[in-house]
């Protein structure tokens, strides 16, 4: 039992990741109907600047209460100038054009983004400093650790904020706006550019805190991090209903969960005739078969001429 | 065609500085190819050192094949670890008509370059790559100086099973990963442990919660990882958060100091493997560890294999008197000599024979050797 | 081969058979002539390259022509190469003929072409993009593990030693005199990959101006108007799935006699993208712009060996690693492409036109049109 009990913790661990990273694809999606394929490595970059920053504190001689902090504001605050920067070069000119663009040049751009990082900070693998005391709770048979815990609060708290932004503040709105219909927006009176940065700022904030988390919980960080994860977490956007914010966490969380539980029981389920190593197909299997058989996903409304 | 002008420039030049009756030698062209730039760029750099120390060492001697002098120059590519530059540079070498070829680093390489060679009838002497592929292939111009993934894998199992019978493995489903857990799992077998449980990650993978839960219900004495340090070193740290405190093994992939580095606190007893002795314990360790680090500076990991190779290619056209390939294949297959890295000497396959693996420990933060398995010593 | 030419040729038709000549001397004399002045090196880069430009025109077909991208088309390229593999190495024990397994393998990558889109194609767009990126990922991912526990593919460790191509009984991998002149393996599977190269590039013309071509070009530009005029776009855009696959397959049977040796490590994503840059680069959907990506992509490692010693004589270091600059190169080349010159290189007449038109009234009409076809 407790093993059952160990497989969901590691699943909602992994899926609350996922689905902080799935939040920016959706939002740029839910208003641009555009694949930022750039995304993943927008959160790569988060993680790669708050470990270096982190490391140059600590190594100064910054305590850790104050370095953290400014870690994570120094990723933010990179992290946003990238993604507004990625949507003012490469997307804006784009928006007009027809779909295939775009979608090219987001995969373009996350090539560039992973190769400068590569050349900026070197092929080996960052090491997050051991400023967080690891805490290892039991919990009916199963282990917890503080950082885990705090994933799980973070994701939530985040959650709950986007969604107060969206729901309940005008920029939320004018973004409502603007997902439903960009020129209609724009008529009423919505600087829907203005919007559209605001959206691509929000992303990018979450990704640099994902990014963070990220580093911090797995204890490394790499150049190549990002593309992974990214397309991991848009299967969940796409599971979740892709535009959709709620849809992203309860898309992360399941894909989360669906891993952990495939790739611990896969073995013993098909008498060992498939096994762990087929643990990266449930994402794509998921991402083809929802986006074949109900591409509005689990929340998402029909959108029948997206499909 | 400018690698050629250069060459004709450099071998101008030195003609011009040498004594006269150097420039009466005969030259013989051997190939070195390793990866010169990309991620293991110094790894390659450390192969092309090794060498050219070699080479102008025995130059120095003032060798002579059949009574004639010869001076001896090593052509340098560059294969970018890839497979497919690797038969382009492998192929440039034999139009170049190179007489034996030192490299290359990955058995990915090693494999596809390796026919190139075998057809045109090239020795090929790699000093690092370990896949038990490379020498089944039938092709009698290969040879490597390097204990294989099966005499590495050979060793971490006998000493998996000392810690314990029931041991669990975890491979990378990578070439190296694959190849060398399968054969500890034929060494746990044959030394009476039992496999418990065999779960698969990929070399991109950093969670691994969810099989390592599930070997933990395994209650296994002993995980073996065949993978690279990047995925070793958060794995370890997930099973100590896992509470499983079970010992961790792995293979030279993981025996680095990235990987203290990565793990931090919880790389503490980890054991991993590496082929060849511990340079300090290597017969001609000290002297070659000086000599290099006059010219080069610090050796990396493969000089010494480098130069052994060279060494062994060109003490096999000295003896045969002749640095034609055909003459000289039956004498390099016949090598005995005491190189650098200890005694020299190929099984039918072109495999080093008895290839030493040497076990170490991290303990306070530092790799120690602990124990030798395999080589001469041994018996 | 004539449909290369400039239109202006093409009219006069003793011109065109004059340069249709010096062209055909060149081709064949093209190998002794690289080789003399570069080195035999360069005949294997050649070999590359004529089998990237078969691979950019099969993805031509499903992204230039009838506007699907397809981000997994590496995933057609490794069923055709590992078909071969299979069926003439060790691996089995079988050594079942070139000539027979390569048409076959095509056949089998077409037929996963057809399973493939079926179920996807009704899909547009980006999300196609995406589902066809994961069908890539799972079919490397099998190939990676289907070791056990019937030993398929042979896993990770790749199958080594397949069957060199045959001809007539001669291995081409092994020189060969032939009327006085030294034909090495590279020179041999030049000429071979050439051949079908060209028969790739005659298909590939005949498809575009025949009633599908004509269909695609309709469904790339107005999926809705298309449907609309009576195509049937359903069957005609499964067509161009099972025809850019079926190249695909022909090139992976190719380079898996010509390398000799395939392990899932060659058939990975970025692969795909380097073949779609290909394609992006040289001018979708243009068959010579295409050709031209293909070739200046493969040769551009080779073109970056240089950036190191050149490195090293300007600022006295080397401050980036060439190798590191390829993939860097290919991304900006994506961004670039798509926003300043999207028609590629070497456009096309029509959609150069098209994209970049002199008359306003003309650009205000072609964005609203295009601008519909997203709705």
């Amino acid at each position: 039992m407790d093993v059952l009990l160990q497989q969901l913790i590691n699943g909602l661990i992994l899926g609350s990741l996922y689905a902080l990273v799935a939040l920016g694809y959706t939002m740029v999606y839910g208003i641009l109907e555009l694949i930022n394929f750039a995304h993943g490595e927008i959160v790569m970059v988060g993680a790669m600047v708050s470990v270096s920053v982190l490391v140059a504190l600590t190594a100064a001689g910054v305590p850790v209460a104050l370095a953290l902090p400014l870690a994570l504001a120094a990723a933010v605050v990179v992290c946003v100038v990238t993604g507004v920067l990625v949507e003012r070069v490469a997307y804006r000119p784009l928006r007009n054009a027809p779909r295939l663009a775009p979608l090219i040049t987001a995969i373009g751009v996350s090539i560039v983004l992973q190769n400068l990082a590569m050349i900026f900070w070197g092929r080996q693998y960052l090491s997050f400093p051991p400023v967080i005391e690891v805490q290892v709770y039991a919990v009916l048979g199963a282990t917890v650790s503080n950082i885990q815990i705090l994933i799980l609060v973070v994701a939530a708290l985040t959650m709950g904020g986007l969604l107060l932004l969206v729901n309940r503040t005008r920029l939320g709105r004018a973004m409502r706006a603007t997902a439903q219909n960009r020129e209609v927006a724009g008529l009423m009176g919505v600087d829907v550019n203005r919007v559209i940065a605001a959206t691509f700022i929000v992303g990018s904030a979450l990704a640099a805190v994902a990014g963070l988390l990220i580093a911090s919980y797995y204890g490394i960080a790499h150049y190549n991090m990002g593309f992974i994860l990214g397309l991991k977490a848009f299967s969940a956007a796409v599971l979740g209903g892709i535009g959709n914010i709620p849809g992203a966490l309860l898309g992360g969380l399941l894909l989360g969960v669906i891993e952990s539980l495939g790739a611990g029981y896969i073995g013993d389920l098909t008498g060992g005739f498939l096994g762990s190593h087929y643990q990266d197909i449930f994402a794509f299997l998921i991402l083809i078969l929802v986006l074949t058989f109900r591409p509005s996903g689990l929340l998402g409304e029909r959108v029948a001429d997206r499909a | 065609m400018t690698s050629k002008l250069l060459i004709t420039l450099v071998l101008g030049a030195a003609s011009w500085s040498m004594p006269a009756w150097l420039t009466a030698a005969e030259t013989i062209e051997i190939g070195c190819v390793a990866p010169l730039t990309g991620p293991q760029a110094h790894l390659g750099k450390d192969i092309e050192n090794g060498a050219r120390l070699a080479v102008d060492t025995i130059n120095a001697s003032t060798p002579t094949i059949g009574g004639q002098p010869v001076q001896f120059v090593l052509l340098v590519e560059d294969d970018q670890a890839d497979p497919k530059t690797a038969t382009v540079v492998a192929q440039k070498l034999v139009d170049e008509g190179v007489k034996g070829v030192v490299g290359h680093l990955n058995s990915g390489a090693s494999i596809p370059a390796s026919r190139i060679y075998a057809e045109n009838g090239v020795p090929q002497v790699s000093p690092a790559s370990t896949a038990v592929a490379y020498t089944n292939q039938g092709f009698d111009t290969t040879y490597r100086l390097m204990a294989n993934d099966s005499q590495q894998g050979k060793a971490l199992g006998q000493y998996a099973t000392r810690l314990g019978k029931r041991v669990a493995v975890v491979d990378d489903r990578t070439a190296y990963g694959q190849g060398l857990i399968d054969e500890v799992v034929k060494s746990v077998e044959a030394s009476g442990g039992k496999v418990v449980g065999r779960e698969y990650t990929t070399d991109k993978s950093t969670d691994f919660t969810a099989i390592l839960t599930s070997l933990k219900a395994k209650r296994p004495d002993v995980v073996v990882f065949g993978g690279m340090d990047p995925q070793a070193a958060p794995m370890v740290r997930q099973m100590r958060t896992l509470g499983m405190k079970t010992p961790f093994m792995g293979g030279d992939g993981m025996q680095s100091a990235e990987f203290i580095k990565l793990a931090g606190p919880a790389a503490e007893g980890a054991v991993g493997s590496s082929p060849g002795l511990p340079l300090e314990q290597m017969p001609g360790g000290a002297d070659f560890t000086k000599r290099f680090g006059e010219r080069f500076g610090k050796v990396q990991i493969y000089a010494p294999f480098s130069h052994d190779a060279a060494v062994v290619l060109i003490q096999a056209m000295l003896r045969a008197g002749s640095a034609e390939p055909k003459q000289y294949l039956p004498e390099l297959a016949k090598t005995q000599l005491d190189g650098v890295i200890g005694p020299i000497a190929f099984d039918a396959k072109g495999d080093l024979r008895d290839g030493p693996v040497t076990l170490y420990q991290v303990k306070s933060g530092q790799w120690q050797p602990v124990e030798t398995i395999g080589g001469p010593a041994a018996k | 081969m004539i449909g290369l030419l400039p239109d202006r040729l093409y009219r006069d038709r003793r011109i065109a058979w004059a340069a249709f000549g010096v062209l055909a001397v060149l081709l064949i004399a093209l190998p002794f002539l690289v080789e003399a002045g570069l080195g035999r090196t360069w005949v294997r880069i050649l070999d590359f390259a004529m089998l990237y430009v078969m691979l950019a025109l099969g993805l031509n077909i499903v992204v230039g022509f009838a506007g699907l991208l397809d981000l997994g088309y590496v995933a057609f390229y490794a069923v055709g190469a590992y078909f071969y593999a299979i069926l003439a190495s060790p691996q089995f024990g079988l050594h079942l003929p070139f000539w027979v397994l390569l048409p076959m393998g095509a056949g089998i990558a077409c037929l996963f072409g057809v399973l493939l889109g079926a179920p996807t194609l009704r899909l547009r767009g980006d999300y196609l993009a995406i589902v066809t990126l994961g069908f890539g990922e799972i079919i490397r991912i099998f190939l990676n593990n289907l070791n056990a526990p019937v030993n398929v593919t042979n896993g990770p460790q790749g199958i080594n030693m397949i069957d060199p191509v045959r001809l007539g009984g001669h291995a081409l991998t092994r020189p060969i005199e032939l009327f006085g002149v030294q034909i090495s393996g590279p020179h041999a599977h030049y000429y071979l990959f050439l051949g079908l190269t060209l028969l790739v590039i005659f298909a590939a013309i005949r498809l575009q101006h025949s009633r599908i071509g004509r269909a695609w070009a309709a469904i790339r530009e107005d999926e809705v108007a298309a449907e609309a005029m009576g195509i049937h776009t359903r069957n005609v855009k499964l067509l161009a799935f099972a025809m850019g696959a079926t190249f695909g397959g022909l090139g992976g049977g190719l380079f898996a006699a010509f390398q000799g040796f395939v392990s899932p490590e060659s058939f990975t994503l970025m692969e795909s993208i380097m073949i779609l840059c290909m394609v992006v680069l040289g001018g979708m959907g243009h068959i010579p712009g295409v050709i031209l990506g293909a070739v200046l992509l493969t040769m551009l490692p080779e073109a970056l060996r240089y950036v190191g010693p050149l490195q090293q004589e300007l600022i006295g270091r080397v401050a980036v690693d060439p190798a590191d600059l390829r993939m860097l190169l290919f991304g900006v080349a994506l961004v670039l492409v798509m926003l300043f010159r999207p028609q590629g290189l070497w456009p096309s007449p029509v959609r150069a036109r098209e994209l970049h038109p002199d008359n306003p009234d003309q650009v205000r009409q072609e964005q609203e049109s295009l601008y519909d076809a997203e709705r």
